[in-house]
């Protein structure tokens, strides 16, 4: 047996082929850079019939690398049509040289043609338009069961809606709460410095009030949600996948709809709203604390300004927003979970995907809401 | 020569916090010698192998490599050890984004010089060795359960380790492919002149490749018998071993 755990030694590994038999010598360590590899065409002047044997005296320390060199001679010696003759190797050697097969691996197939731009858009409309299928489905079979349940027909686990609504709701205000203030801060803090030119130091309050209620509370508060709760269903619910945990459900006739959907789509449409008044109003604080701080105003005429800046109108539409937000990254977050694969790095690739879904979605929904308040006149 | 004592291990104890699991270990591993480390479910089996590659620190006690004392060693020194270590674990553990063949190389890039081809033609060897070298391109993701223990075996292989570890390398596969992977085990070990340790309850294959063993015992947290599977089975006293080797159950053990 050779001693694997040599230095490198000063006889260099050599071969030579002399009439049918192939002389091996010197130390073969896979990790010597000049190890040397059989030529192409060397067994020409084998006489085909008579096998080829090893003569291994002069063979010093020995690894991987020998047994490498030693199946090139194989191959090649099987192309030949030349049998081998293996009683000249170290008997360890020979029994690992049995192990691997005669022929070298078919190469792969080569990349597959690409289809031409046309097909590829096709297809691209098509799958976007099956997607939008699967969600809205999904979305309408987590009502049905939303509906049953509450009417009592359905079955829907109370302990899962009051786990995953503490873990979207309590457990975010700490985030909600700091990202929501800073903003309000900075919206006071760059609309005094311009306000302050007119002499308008006092509408701060009337642009921090509107600013966020109708729009950045509501988008902050989702954008926040899509990174923290929707990467996190899509990342549990593909490490199931991977488990084979949604084919135990399957199996058992339980829905993934009413069991891993519904009550997470139901935490996030709930604690939604409540994140987003919470974020108004903390907003509003820090647009206050800055105005104070900066501007000669009292905190009796901000107050004054904030509560006449918006009607009730405008709150009810950041609250529309806000559920349609919750129900929104609930659903896609839970059905990219679901469509992914079943390895370590497509959980990973499912909460990216999550994540930029949520927050690109929210954004253009945002925009649709724009249009839609432009139209009605809110 | 022959006689060299690889592994040993000298009143180890092992446990998680306050959690014992098991104590007072001694064994000495053979060069060349397939060791087997024998006992029922929960007895702590795995977590002695996994102190034994390094990833859990007994809480007394010592273990050697060829007799140098490992948890004594810098961790430095540590990881220079385990190079000499190839581990299979229960599930193969293939890294899930990379193909076979990027496994297999992963460590000879990440831890040798080797140049990019040779690397290439060792990756094609170690998978040849398995019988896997049609799958070089496959990911994990793609091959059946017996193939991902293969593939594991052969990435524990990628850096000529000379001490391999095995958990359970038959569980979970059908009679064929596991005394295909017996005569592949014996054939490394004869071939590459390595030690084996193995984590195993399939018994036909712990008769038929284990020349050394130890049998822990779940209830007194301790093990209860040292000798080669063939042995315990034929000569050992121990109630529950015996049960444990002739399948059969203990006395006043009516569970179904």
């Amino acid at each position: 047996m050779p001693p694997t755990a040599t230095p490198l030694s000063s006889h260099p590994a050599s071969y030579r082929l002399e009439g049918q038999s192939v002389v091996l010598a010197g130390d073969w360590r896979a990790s010597d850079p000049a190890l040397p590899v059989l030529e192409e065409g060397a067994f020409h002047s084998l006489r085909p019939g008579t096998p080829l044997t090893f003569d291994s005296t002069g063979l010093g320390t020995w690894d991987s690398g020998l047994v490498a060199f030693l199946w090139d001679i194989k191959r090649a010696a099987e192309a030949a049509d030349t049998a081998l003759d293996t009683a000249g190797l170290p008997p360890s050697a020979s029994r690992l040289l049995g192990l691997l097969p005669d022929r070298r691996a078919d190469p792969p197939a080569g990349p597959k043609p690409q289809p031409n731009p046309l097909a590829r858009l096709g297809a691209a409309t098509i799958d976007s338009l099956t997607e939008t299928g699967i969600v809205a489905t999904l979305g309408a079979q987590t009502l049905r069961g939303g509906v049953l349940a509450l009417t009592g027909r359905g079955r829907m686990r109370w302990a899962d809606i009051l786990a995953n609504t503490t873990d979207a709701g309590p457990r975010a205000l700490l985030i909600v709460g700091v990202v929501n203030f800073l903003l309000g801060g900075i919206l006071a803090f760059v609309g005094a410095v311009q306000l302050e030119k007119f002499a308008a130091g006092i509408y701060v309050a009337s642009l921090v009030g509107i600013a966020m209620v109708r729009e950045m509370a509501a988008v902050m508060t989702a954008i926040i949600m899509a990174g923290r709760t929707g990467g996190a269903y899509a990342a549990r619910i593909a490490t199931m996948l991977g488990n084979e945990e949604i084919d135990a459900l399957g199996v058992f006739g339980i829905p993934v709809s009413s069991y891993l959907v519904l009550p997470s789509v139901l935490a996030l449409t709930v604690t939604m709203p409540f994140l987003y008044l919470y974020g108004c109003l903390i907003g509003m604080l820090g647009g206050f604390t800055v105005a104070i701080m900066m501007l000669d105003i009292t905190a009796r005429g901000y107050l004054h300004f904030t509560v006449s800046a918006f009607g009730i109108g405008q709150f009810i539409f950041g609250l529309t927003k806000s559920i349609v937000f919750g129900a929104f990254i609930g659903l896609t977050s839970c059905r990219i979970g679901l469509k992914a694969g079943r390895s370590a790095a497509d959980v990973g690739v499912a909460a990216t995907r999550a994540v930029v879904v949520g927050i690109v979605g929210v954004i253009a929904i945002d925009a649709l809401f724009a249009v839609i308040a432009d139209v009605i006149g809110i | 020569m022959t006689e060299e004592t690889m592994l040993a291990l000298d009143g180890v104890t092992l446990a998680f916090g306050p959690k014992l699991i098991q104590r007072d270990i001694s064994l000495e591993v053979r060069r060349g010698s397939i060791f087997a480390i024998m006992g029922g479910s929960g007895c702590g089996k795995s977590t002695l192998l996994k102190s034994m590659i390094g990833l859990l620190r007994p809480t007394t006690g010592r273990f050697s490599v060829q007799g140098e004392d490992y948890w004594a060693a810098t961790p430095a020194r540590r990881d220079v050890i385990n190079h000499r270590f190839g581990v299979l674990f229960q599930s193969g553990a293939l890294w899930s984004s990379m193909t076979l063949g990027e496994n297999v190389a992963l460590p000879m890039q990440m831890l040798t010089q080797l140049a990019p081809d040779t690397i290439r033609r060792m990756v094609e060897l170690k998978l040849g060795f398995v019988g896997l070298s049609e799958a070089i391109d496959l990911m994990p993701s793609e091959i059946s359960g017996g193939m991902r223990k293969r593939a594991g075996l052969a990435r524990a292989l990628s850096l000529d380790p000379d001490i391999l570890f095995f958990d359970e390398p038959s569980a979970g596969l059908d009679p064929i492919t596991s005394a295909r992977l017996d005569d592949l085990i014996l054939n490394l070990r004869d071939g590459l002149g390595a030690t084996i340790v193995i984590v195993s309850h399939e018994l036909p294959s712990l008769f038929r490749i284990a020349d050394a063993g130890i049998f822990l015992d779940a209830r007194s947290k301790t093990p209860i018998a040292h000798g080669s599977p063939a042995q315990l089975r034929d000569h050992c006293t121990d109630p529950q071993v015996h049960a444990f080797m002739t399948r059969e159950r203990e006395q006043g053990d009516n569970n179904p």
